[in-house]
Parts: structure tokens; sequence; C-alpha cells
């Protein structure tokens, strides 16, 4: 790599849709090469960020840079260096795969001489050019998104943007693409920003940033997150989940919350405090499960809720900005 | 996933060398490359779409052999002697095409609701050249459909000749240009499939029927008289019954009663201002979408 600067760089992003914030004032670096993940339950703005990041969405506050581009100013240049894979489809169904691919070269400009060589490499990568010649109609789900990623970055684009590449997708496909950008990341040198709301994938990132109501809550990379909380997690299950809190917080001076039907909350050292815990609390517990620190305690050390029950309550607000964006998109 | 797993390992092991490509700054050559795909993908769609080729046909067929021969049992005596589906022939050359032209704006309703115009809308080039696209792909297509009519001219007695052919090409590639544009004036604007078949239906049934398609447009009552002239569709059926019938041989009287000219307050309207007033339409309309397209976000 010989380039210096960040690949993208943000400064106090806003953006309001009318009397909502969806993202309230974010700021972060993505060094060139990096593979950058947005963590963060639906509606908390990751989909806004990168929505001005791809000059999408026009930013209420604040500036962006990415590949050297300001996303206002220059937004052709950042179009021209960025690839994007939507949460949503943006094949036509109609044409082939290789017809789709064709069409957006086309539209990027690209050389037509490098066109047929390049595509065959990004097919193979994606293990469609045996099926280059069917309609995309008649393609799975996972070999749509396969398509997109390909088209992403059929362009050479300096940064790929991935929305949630692999939501609603088995575990399998979800696997294999998450092959693919590793593959891309190595052979083409690639920054890579994505969003995920699955905090098993956050972990295939060099670094994490995780979003909560419009908000960077923590950035860092996974181990270092992970080293922060510098907690197990217990879980159990009891009689009386309030009077196990209670019970929790008196004798222990614990913060527990019930969350996924059990009564949950860190401790520093799980499997010693759990004999301490049978013989002290004085409820019956049914069972008892302890965990190492995953993302999931760093989002939920850093928000109080796990990224589930976030989703649960977000969705109200999320329905509410996506109103607010429909009707803001129709004037 | 096993399938998958073969190809890929392969390309990762023994990987040839990486194709870097890169995307030029935008220019005109680029914004005209862009304009010719998105016309071409118009023209790729139409040939896949048989249903659509046929579906467009039967309405226009409806009216020039259903009420074409059914009318002519009453207006026999004031036809001249002229068949009424010869008399009407130069309105369905027109009907056919608008209807597929409509068809042709309504995709971008479709673009937007399987998400392809995303693809279009966030790649390095001008709106602008996505609707200039859209609405030369329309045009071409539309007439492609008129074609098929003008395949028929010989069923209604209209002779052919290069002329004709050409200046019906001519009239229907601008007819169809100036319904696409505003097809797609209105399908920035509605987002739901059914609103915006309903709304053009709603707007393209009464300009056929006032255009005087099936009609002579002089002695009218007033008030149709004055909404003939402000229907627009009226100066692109004119010049199209002036040019089929300039290739007919029939009477004057029959020429004087069924090809009377549009008159603006006793003035014959010439064709070509006709013609123009159509593609000036046409154009306005493509500013207009151009516009509402730049503001969406």
């Amino acid at each position: 790599m010989t380039e210096l600067r960040p690949a993208i760089e943000v400064h106090d992003l806003r953006k309001s849709f009318d009397e909502i914030e969806a993202v309230r004032g974010v700021s972060f670096e993505v060094a060139a090469g990096e593979v950058f993940g947005f963590l963060g339950p639906n509606g908390a703005g990751k989909t806004t960020t990168i929505n001005m990041l791809c000059t999408l969405a026009k930013p209420t506050g604040g500036s962006a840079l990415v590949a050297g581009h300001d996303v206002v100013r220059e937004r052709d240049d950042v179009r021209r260096h960025i690839g994007l894979v939507f949460q949503d489809p943006t094949l036509d169904g109609y044409l082939t795969a290789e017809q789709n691919l064709r069409l957006h070269a086309e539209l990027y400009g690209v050389d037509s001489a490098l066109v047929p060589g390049r595509m065959r490499q990004v097919l193979d990568m994606v293990g469609l050019w045996e099926r280059r010649d069917a309609t995309v109609m008649t393609f799975s789900g996972g070999m749509r998104r396969r398509l997109e990623i390909a088209r992403g970055f059929l362009h050479s684009p300096r940064v790929l943007f991935l929305d949630e590449p692999t939501i609603g997708l088995d575990p399998q496909t979800r696997s294999s693409i998450w092959r693919y950008i590793a593959q891309l990341q190595e052979r083409e040198e690639i920054t890579i920003f994505m969003t995920t709301h699955y905090m098993d994938e956050a972990e295939f990132c060099d670094r994490i940033a995780i979003m909560d109501q419009g908000q960077i809550v923590a950035l860092d990379t996974p181990e270092a997150l992970k080293a922060q909380v510098g907690a197990d997690r217990v879980r159990i299950q009891t009689e009386d989940d309030d009077a196990a809190i209670a019970a929790l917080a008196a004798r222990f001076d614990i913060e527990a919350t019930v969350s996924e039907g059990a009564v949950t909350f860190l401790v520093p050292a799980g499997e010693e405090f759990v004999p301490r815990l049978f013989a002290e609390l004085g409820i019956p517990i049914v069972s008892v499960s302890v965990s190492r620190p995953t993302l999931d305690d760093v989002f939920m050390a850093h928000t109080g809720t796990t990224i589930r029950d976030a989703e649960e309550s977000g969705n109200k607000h999320a329905n509410r900005v996506m109103m607010q964006m429909m009707s803001g998109s129709r004037r | 996933m096993s399938a998958t797993e073969q190809v890929v390992a392969p390309a990762g092991a023994g990987a040839p060398e990486v194709i870097r490509v890169r995307v030029p700054p935008r220019s005109w050559r680029s914004e005209l490359r862009a304009m010719r795909i998105v016309w071409r993908r118009e023209i790729i769609r139409f040939r896949s779409d048989r249903i659509r080729i046929v579906t467009a046909l039967i309405q226009p067929l409806l009216f020039l052999f259903v009420l074409g021969s059914g009318l002519q049992q009453l207006s026999g005596a004031s036809t001249h002697g002229v068949d009424l589906k010869t008399f009407i022939y130069p309105g369905i050359l027109c009907l056919a095409v608008m209807f597929t032209a409509m068809f042709s704006a309504a995709s971008i309703v479709w673009d937007r609701e399987f998400g392809f115009l995303r693809e279009m809308m966030v790649a390095p080039i001008r709106r602008s050249s996505i609707v200039i696209g859209k609405c030369l792909g329309g045009a071409t297509v539309a007439s492609l459909q008129g074609v098929i009519l003008l395949c028929l001219a010989w069923a209604v007695d209209v002779p052919y000749s290069v002329t004709l052919i050409l200046g019906i090409l001519g009239l229907q590639l601008l007819l169809a240009f100036s319904i696409t544009a505003f097809g797609v004036m209105v399908a920035v604007r509605i987002k739901q499939m059914q609103a915006f078949m309903g709304v053009m239906q709603m707007i393209v049934m009464p300009m056929f029927f006032i255009s005087g398609a099936l009609f002579p447009v002089a002695s009218l009552p007033a008030w149709l008289a004055v909404l003939n002239r402000l229907d627009p569709l009226t100066y692109a059926v004119d010049p199209m019954r002036r040019l089929v019938f300039n290739h007919l041989d029939i009477s004057d009287s029959a020429r004087q009663a069924l090809d009377p000219g549009v008159t603006w307050w006793g003035w014959r309207v010439p064709t070509l201002l006709e013609v123009a007033v159509v593609l000036a339409l046409g154009l306005l309309m493509l500013g207009i979408a151009i516009w509402e397209f730049n503001a969406t976000e």
C-alpha cells in the first residue's frame, strides 16, 4: 500500500430526519486495507451512516472523506472509488449474471478491453463463472448476494461498502461470503467497511465500532474490546427471577438483568463465583452457565442491553426513522 | 457448499495476476456510454418479454378491427367511400406507441421496487444520462412495437411506400419519446405500480379519445374543439393522418371531410409546427423529469 491517507475520515457526522436525529455526531478513521465493522442493533444509525459515506444521503452536519474525497463536494470522485453492496438486492433479475456485470462496467466507464478478463476473475472468485449465462431470477438468495459482491468490486474500488452482507442467509452461505471477503481484502488490497448485527461476524473485522442510538459507544479491535469487559458472563435460571436480582444486589452488590429468559450478570472470575452463588444466594437455582466475554458482552457493557433486546426496543425508533425517511423522500 | 469450495480453491491457489481496472473521471464520453447501456437494457428486456409485446398489441387491434369494422355499418355514408379502418389507422398507429411507451416508463417504478434503480443512481454518472437513456430506450422499443402495426397497413388498404414508412417511423419515434418522458416524469413522483398505471390510464385514455384519433377534428362542438386543441396528442395524430392520406387515392371531398387539419382560430396549423409542438413538449417533460430525478435523494 503506497497510500498513507486513511481510506475513510469522518468528523462529527450527523443526519436528522425532521425532528429525529438518526446519526448524532460520529467521528472515526479507517486505515487503508483495513476491514472495519459497524456493529449495532437495527435502527442504531448504521445504514444511515453508510448511506452518507456512499453519497446516497446528504449529511446534515459534520464532514466525511472517502478515498480522499469529500462526500458532499466531490460526490462523483467518491463514487468512482467505492463499491457498494446493499442490504436489499439491486440486481436486474431479467438479465443474466454476465449482463448485470457488463451493465455495471459500462455505467462505471471501465475500459472495454479489460472487462472480459476482469469479469471472469470476479465471477471465478465468487464461484459463479459457470452460471454466468443464467438469468439472475433463477438464482438463490446466496448466489445473488455473491453476484452483488462480485459486481461491487468489479471496477476495482478502493473502498468496498457492505451493508449487512450476510443478512438473511443460511450459516453455510454466510461463512462462504466471509471467505470471499477475506480473499478480496488479501488479493485486491481493498478497504472494507461493513455493517452487521451478527456478533459472531464482527470478530472477522480488524476493528469494530459499536453503534447505539446514533452514536459510537466503543471503537477498538475485537480483542481489545473483549479485554475491556474483563469479566465473565453468568446466566442463571431461578424459580424467582425478581427475588434473585434483588438478592444479587443485596448480597454481592451485582447488577443483574433478565435477558433472553435468564438472569444475566458479569463477574470477574465466573467459575470461582459459582460455588459462592449457590451457597449464599438463598434462592433455588435451576441452571447455571458461565461464558467468556464475547462481543455481545462488549455490547452489553457499553449499552446495558443485549443486541437482541436492543433490537426489539429499537424497532419502534427504527420504524419512526423509516417513516420519516419515506415521507421525506416523497417531498 | 462443496461445489462452491471446489471453484474457489484453485482461484486462491494458482491465482493469476489480479486485473486492475480504473474508473475514469466523468466525461461526456462516459455519459454517452452510460446512456447507451441504459438504452440497450430497455431493448434487451423488451426482446425477452414476449407477453408484453402481445398484450400491448391487443388494445390497438381491438380498436382498429372491431371498432373499425363494427362502426363501418353506421358511418358508411359519411366517410365518402373511405373505409373507417383506414381512417382510424393513423390514430391507432399512435395508440400502439403510446401503450408501449407507457410500459417503458413504468419500468422505472419496477426498477425502484426491485432495487435496480439504486444501482444506476450510485454510479458516477449524471442522473440526466439515466433519464435520457431511459426515454430513448422507451422510444425505440415503442417504435419497434409500432413496426408490427405498420406491417398491417395492407389490411386497411394503405399502400406501402418508402416515404410513408420512414415518415410513420419518425413520427412514432417522436411521439414515443414524448410519452416516455411524460411517463418518467410521473414515475419519479409515484412510487407504487398500481397508482402509476392508474394515473397513466386516467391521463392517456382521455388524451387518446380527445385527440381526433377516431374522428375528424373539424366542426366539433365548441367545448370539444377547445379540449381537442389543448390535447398534445392532437398534434401527433394530425400529421400522422396527413402522412397516411397523402398516400391514399381518394376523392378531394373525402380528403376535405376526413383530413381537415387542425386550426387555431381559423388558421391552419402547419405540419412542421405540429411536430415542433410534440417535440417541445417532450423536451420540456424530459427536462422536468431530470430536474425531479436530481432532487430525489
